[in-house]
């Protein structure tokens, strides 16, 4: 488990005000006017007022893409009376880059983001009731079929319940693949997996194969079968859909951006 | 390439959803001059080809997909699970009942 931070200045960005470990608080009265950039020697930072606003861990933050900057800005500057921590996918992707509270390396990183294909979404599959069969093979196999295709392996689909047998040849080839993103691209790609379940939905998102709705009916498909028959209930579906959508937006934004290809940000990114 | 519409039209809901996000000075924010910055520069068209247009438009489509789904999200809160728990008057008021005000159970 990871060690909680060491001074009691823990979670809030700003000012110390000693809660537990890394859990920030949920709400906060907006105590800022103004949300601009400025550019750091170590990246683009944020500043609210004359505050310049820092991680949970009370480190600076820097974060390498201009574009990324502005976004981040925009989520501080949306926030009308209360701060809605929970509402800033973005700055919380960046807090987690910066902050790596989770202590992994990039190698435990990509294990644990191809680990998922063991139990991917898209591969495991039911044999009833026989319509949401029909719709998981219609809706998954091309997806599959894409990733074999892409990535030049062999994935398959399982209706048994240890799941498909992943080539370790497939794992090699993701593991590769996956080491060629910098440390903040994979952040992102191990959220955006664990949000959708499924590591073939991430890649077909991230190579923009498909969009971030589709992805995110795909990881739910099941339970969008569901609610076609049973109808839906706002307050849980509708809920827990517009949060796996924003998350999923989120994490895939972030990849792209700091992804970008440019020699003055790859100085700027730490590996 | 993902299926996504016309460029025009992602962009355009794209600074609509700022516009909501800022409020009055929404023109002086620095993601919508960005955004109006990036569209210009990449002269958006209906073009399939130019690959660094489509990784544009699937960003901006990204970014809309963000705004979106964390304003709907909010909404969505504030209607059903942003009231906190219900005072035992409210309970009781659910089926009909009153609280006592004497102790056992009497007016």
């Amino acid at each position: 488990l990871p060690r909680p931070p060491p001074t009691p200045a823990g979670s809030c960005p700003v000012e110390p005000c000693g809660r537990r470990a890394y859990a920030p608080p949920a709400e906060r009265k907006r105590f800022y006017q103004n949300v601009s950039i400025s550019q750091g020697e170590g990246g683009f930072e944020i500043n609210l007022d004359h505050r310049k606003l820092k991680t949970p861990q009370a480190k600076l933050f820097t974060v390498p893409s201009e574009a990324l900057a502005i976004a981040v800005a925009t989520e501080w500057d949306s926030q009308k009376d209360t701060i809605k921590f929970y509402t800033m996918h973005l700055t919380t992707l960046c807090n987690t880059a910066l902050d790596n509270p989770t202590q992994r390396n990039k190698t435990q990183l990509i294990r644990a983001a191809v680990k998922f294909l063991e139990t991917d979404t898209v591969c495991y599959r039911v044999e009833e009731p026989p319509a949401l069969a029909e719709l998981q093979k219609n809706e998954w196999d091309p997806v599959v079929s894409w990733a074999e295709k892409r990535y030049n392996v062999t994935i398959g689909s399982s209706t048994n319940i240890l799941g498909p047998n992943i080539p370790a040849s497939t794992k090699e080839t993701f593991i590769s693949h996956l080491a060629s993103y910098n440390m903040w691209a994979l952040q992102g790609i191990e959220f955006v997996i664990t949000q959708l379940k499924s590591l073939i939905l991430s890649m077909s998102l991230i190579d923009r194969h498909i969009t971030v709705e589709k992805a995110v009916l795909l990881s739910r498909l099941e339970e969008e079968y569901q609610i076609r028959r049973w109808g839906s209930v706002e307050w849980a579906h509708d809920y827990d859909l517009c949060e796996l959508r924003a998350r999923t937006a989120a994490g895939t934004l972030f990849v792209h951006l700091c992804s970008e290809s440019s020699t003055v940000k790859h100085k700027l990114l730490q590996d | 390439m993902a299926a996504l519409g016309a460029p025009l039209r992602t962009f355009r809901a794209l600074l609509r959803e700022l516009r909501h996000a800022a409020g009055r000075s929404y023109r002086d924010t620095p993601a919508y001059r960005h955004v109006l910055a990036a569209f210009r520069a990449h002269r958006v068209t209906s073009e399939k080809l130019c690959r660094a247009q489509q990784e544009l438009h699937f960003q901006a489509a990204t970014y809309l997909c963000l705004l979106r789904s964390v304003r709907e999200h909010e909404a969505l809160h504030r209607e059903y699970h942003g009231r906190g728990e219900r005072s035992p008057q409210e309970v009781a008021g659910l089926v009909g009942f009153r609280l006592p005000q004497q102790p056992g159970g009497k007016g």
